[in-house]
């Protein structure tokens, strides 16, 4: 027959997807019960996208203090797969890079899945060379060299501060940062720093890795140039534009909540965030979500809020609700970043008529603008339909066009056919019993 | 663990260090277009997180594989569009 | 203003009426709700296909066909318009005889087909497993990407001075003519109720069922496919009037992807994916394609065909009124005889004779069930 038994079953009390800060903290407090844990990654390591490689190469202390506790508090850690599918309720499936399926039965679940950059299409934005602010770190984290190349920082948020000390780090050239949003609004995050001294510490940290790299603000970039690879980026700051030679632009327009999964599952969406209760539940019973894909608030919200859900996950509130001042606290650091990392209405005529905003399907904005609905888009021009599914235009399309999210088809992510003949349901006792 | 893993890059032979990407591997062997789009564009890694799908490459014979997300392994043989 | 016809519903059956329509002097206004062709015209597989269940169908395909292979030259890139075949697949000796039959139906009818044997069938689909019977290839068939198409016709009628009103629903469709949501009033000389299967909720008492069907893409593998490919085990499963069933159905789109079909299934109005009814049709198109287990998954979804109890569309007057009129009832063949609905249609407006008898489409016939030939 055709239909084919899961490869593998893992059965916990939590399972928790997503092995970044929110998820390791999420594990940590949840095993601070009986519970059996297990954390589901795409990734080949812990440690989300802001710890990749982390375990590997050690550089932030606060990063192995948490792996080190997820490590002693036994958890079990599942890499390299991917939730396709709910087939009922308290399992999912997940693809393994190897193309076999897991079955992940579980009790409660925390949705850690992180947040993705938000990425805008202007001319050149397709040539290799040029990649996401996080993007460009990530590769680099998985050995793409980047010793002695010419890379510009570009886009907007307090990762392209972070990216650019790690990139000189490791031997990069960083020839400059531009920051889309305007001085006056860094300026008054600035003093807005002065509510967090433990931000101020690590600002200043940056910036004395940062020293010589000029910071420009209210500037971006309008195109990216060359022959079949990126070459040059011509920025724009006020009246001025100019080119600048280099072999990678590392640019992202801040970050946008990874929700397909919680969507999926049934979870209420608003604002393009998962939304939760005080005690990170999300509006399904025993689903609960925890850090950025709750709201973009950092790595400190993340921690909190994934404690807070393991806590809460294992019937532990009392300790959950330990946390919910220094929770707010952040939050309200939180929202002032995103305050200040607002995309500025210029950057709407980023693409011009021949700028392809789908990536997957070569679709231009041209195609775009003139089409009713996100709806009609997909249908008439096959934009978002391609394997990213709409993760990587879908924000962008959000911004330049206000049409909102659509939701993701199943399955939730790509998979091989074959993962989809999984018969689940009948064999299921079965299989948890061995 | 062994120091280093060889693996094939459109026929070349290239050598990285334990838990480096496919894609780290492929930019070593001087590969600029990991696929080619519909139109027919050079791409390359846009996210590094396994989400965009530019960096698919085949690997083993098998196609679509995420090379960003994908740790390099001993004989592995790794195919771009370039 | 009053319209000659106003047409309920965007899908390619709306489209195709409205531009033939429009092509013969009326003037029209279309009304849909949503995204023009996407409601089952967006959902279904766009197989542009001569079929044989009946002498009617056989009639309406037929000349649907030859309309779609009159217009291919001048169609847009966009709608994919290519004429890959349909290769009928058989398993067993059984099936072979089948083969046969539909053969001899074809040939009789001026329709060129080629028997092919185990080895010939293997030659021509490489993927499909070893130790089928044969089948049978009947070169004309085609496929389209179906609300490109609908967009087409229409934007080519709108040219000819039809009037769309997107976006806004019809609540009540009479011989006068159709009451908006928002309580405009279009008046019109003729009505046409083109909504598919949710035509029974405008015009209540037709015998219109919604059949739900299943579908999914893959990523690009071009050439794994290389004709619409439908089991002629079809027969044995999905022609049952109720109950659920599966078939091995798979279409090369021109962008190298695979569509992967069929599902169908009575009496659900729930559009959701179902993972049970999904992995039975993945599991019988893996059972003729075992390769189609490898290849990578992008996106299901569902749809609902508009079904009636003997196969055949309702194209005409609608019984007890002398103004409405029915274009839906289309099932599994819409894309198809789109082409010959709109010809039907526009004819019984205008008193015209038509090319072929358009008595066993009209929605008064005396319903039978379709005999299998």
């Amino acid at each position: 027959m055709c239909e084919r038994m899961t490869d593998r079953v893992s059965s916990c009390d939590v399972l928790i997807i997503g092995g970044g800060p929110a998820g390791l903290a999420a594990a940590v407090a949840a095993r601070a019960s009986a519970a059996r844990v297990a954390i589901v990654d795409d990734n080949p390591g812990l440690g989300g996208q802001i710890w990749r490689g982390e375990e590997r190469t050690p550089t932030t202390p606060e990063a192995t203090e948490w792996l080190r506790r997820v490590r002693a508090a036994g958890v079990e850690f599942i890499s390299g797969a991917r939730i396709y599918d709910q087939p009922a309720d308290g399992l999912l499936l997940a693809e393994t890079d190897g193309g076999g399926v897991i079955a992940l039965d579980y009790g409660k679940l925390i949705l850690a899945a992180g947040a993705r950059e938000r990425f805008l299409p202007f001319p050149g934005w397709t040539l290799p060379g040029v990649a996401g602010a996080g993007g460009l770190q990530a590769l680099v984290k998985g050995g793409l060299p980047i010793e002695g190349r010419r890379v510009v920082v570009a886009g907007t948020g307090p990762l392209l501060l972070a990216v650019a000390a790690y990139l000189r780090k490791r031997g990069a050239r960083v020839l400059l940062i531009a920051e889309q949003a305007p001085r006056e609004k860094l300026l008054a995050f600035g003093l807005g720093l002065w509510r967090s001294p433990g931000k101020i510490l690590q600002a200043i940290g940056l910036k004395r890795q940062l020293a010589g790299v000029p910071l420009r603000m209210g500037c971006w970039p309008v195109a990216a140039g060359g022959d079949d690879r990126l070459q040059r980026v011509r920025l724009r700051q006020g009246d001025r534009a100019w080119d600048v030679e280099c072999d990678y632009l590392a640019c992202g327009f801040h970050l946008l909540p990874n929700t397909e999964l919680a969507v999926h599952l049934g979870c209420a969406v608003r604002d393009g965030a998962v939304q939760v209760d005080e005690l990170q539940q999300t509006t399904r019973p025993g689903i609960y979500c925890a850090g950025e894909s709750t709201g973009i608030g950092g790595l400190d919200v993340s921690l909190i809020e994934g404690q807070i859900a393991g806590f809460a996950a294992t019937d532990q509130p009392g300790k959950a609700r330990a946390l919910f001042a220094e929770h707010a606290r952040q939050q309200r650091f939180a929202d002032l970043l995103n305050q200040t990392f607002v995309l500025r209405e210029e950057l709407r005529s980023l693409p011009t008529a021949n700028t392809l905003v789908c990536r997957c399907e070569d679709i231009s904005f041209a195609r775009l603008r003139d089409q009713p609905s996100w709806r009609a888009a997909k249908l008439h021009t096959r934009c978002g339909m391609g394997p990213c599914q709409g993760r990587i235009c879908g924000g962008a399309i959000e911004f330049l066009l206000g049409w909102p999210a659509e939701s993701v088809r199943p399955p939730v992510f790509p998979v091989k056919v074959g993962s989809l003949l999984f018969d689940h349901g009948e064999r299921r006792g079965e299989d948890a019993t061995r | 663990m062994p120091d280093v893993v060889t693996l094939s890059v459109n026929g070349r032979t290239v050598s990285v260090e334990p838990g480096c990407t496919v894609a780290a591997a492929i930019a070593r062997a001087g590969a600029v277009a990991f696929r080619r789009s519909v139109a027919g564009e050079p791409r390359a890694p846009l996210c590094g997180m396994g989400i965009c799908f530019e960096c698919r490459v085949t690997i083993d014979e098998q196609p679509y594989a995420r090379s960003c997300q994908i740790v390099c392994r001993e004989g592995m043989d790794v195919r771009t569009d370039d | 203003m009053t319209f000659d016809a106003a047409i309920v519903g965007g899908g390619i059956v709306g489209a195709a009426c409205a531009l033939e329509a429009a092509q013969s002097g009326l003037r029209v206004v279309v009304i849909e709700p949503g995204v023009i062709g996407g409601g089952a015209t967006a959902a279904g597989m766009g197989h542009i296909v001569v079929m044989d269940d009946s002498e009617a169908q056989f009639a309406l395909t037929n000349y649907s066909q030859e309309i779609w292979r009159e217009l291919a030259p001048g169609l847009p890139r966009e709608i994919e318009y290519e004429e890959c075949g349909t290769l009928w697949v058989a398993a067993d000796d059984e099936e072979m005889d089948e083969v046969r039959r539909k053969q001899l139906f074809y040939e009789a009818r001026g329709v060129s087909v080629e028997v092919l044997d185990a080895a010939a069938l293997a030659e021509a689909e490489p993927n499909l497993r070893p130790g089928l019977a044969g089948g049978l290839r009947v070169p004309r068939d085609g496929v389209v990407y179906p609300p490109c198409a609908a967009m087409h016709f229409l934007a080519q009628a709108q040219a000819l001075g039809v009037e769309l009103r997107q976006g806004r629903a019809a609540v009540e469709l009479s011989d006068r003519g159709v009451r908006l949501a928002d309580g405009e009033f279009i008046s019109a000389g003729a009505t046409v109720n083109a909504t598919g299967s949710w035509a029974p909720e405008l015009t209540p008492g037709i015998d219109v069922q919604k059949r739900k069907g299943h579908l999914l893409i893959t990523d690009r593998h071009p050439g794994f496919v290389r004709h619409q490919l439908i089991e002629l085990g079809y027969l044995k499963s999905a022609h049952s009037i109720s109950a659920d069933s599966v078939a091995f159905n798979a279409q090369p789109r021109k962008t190298g992807q695979v569509l992967i079909g069929s599902s169908r299934q009575y009496g659900s109005n729930d559009p959701k994916v179902e993972a049970a009814m999904l992995r039975r049709m993945l599991a019988r198109a893996a059972e003729y394609m075992p390769g189609i287990a490898g290849l990578s998954a992008l996106r299901a979804w569902t749809g609902f065909r508009a079904a009636t109890p003997d196969k055949l569309p309702l194209i005409g007057l609608c019984p007890g009124h002398d103004r409405l009129y029915l274009a839906t009832g289309h099932e599994g063949l819409g894309i198809t005889t789109s082409m010959g609905t709109a010809k039907l249609l526009v004819d019984q407006l205008l008193g015209r004779d038509s090319r072929i008898p358009a008595a066993p489409y009209r929605p008064d016939r005396k319903s039978e069930e379709a005999t299998h030939a």
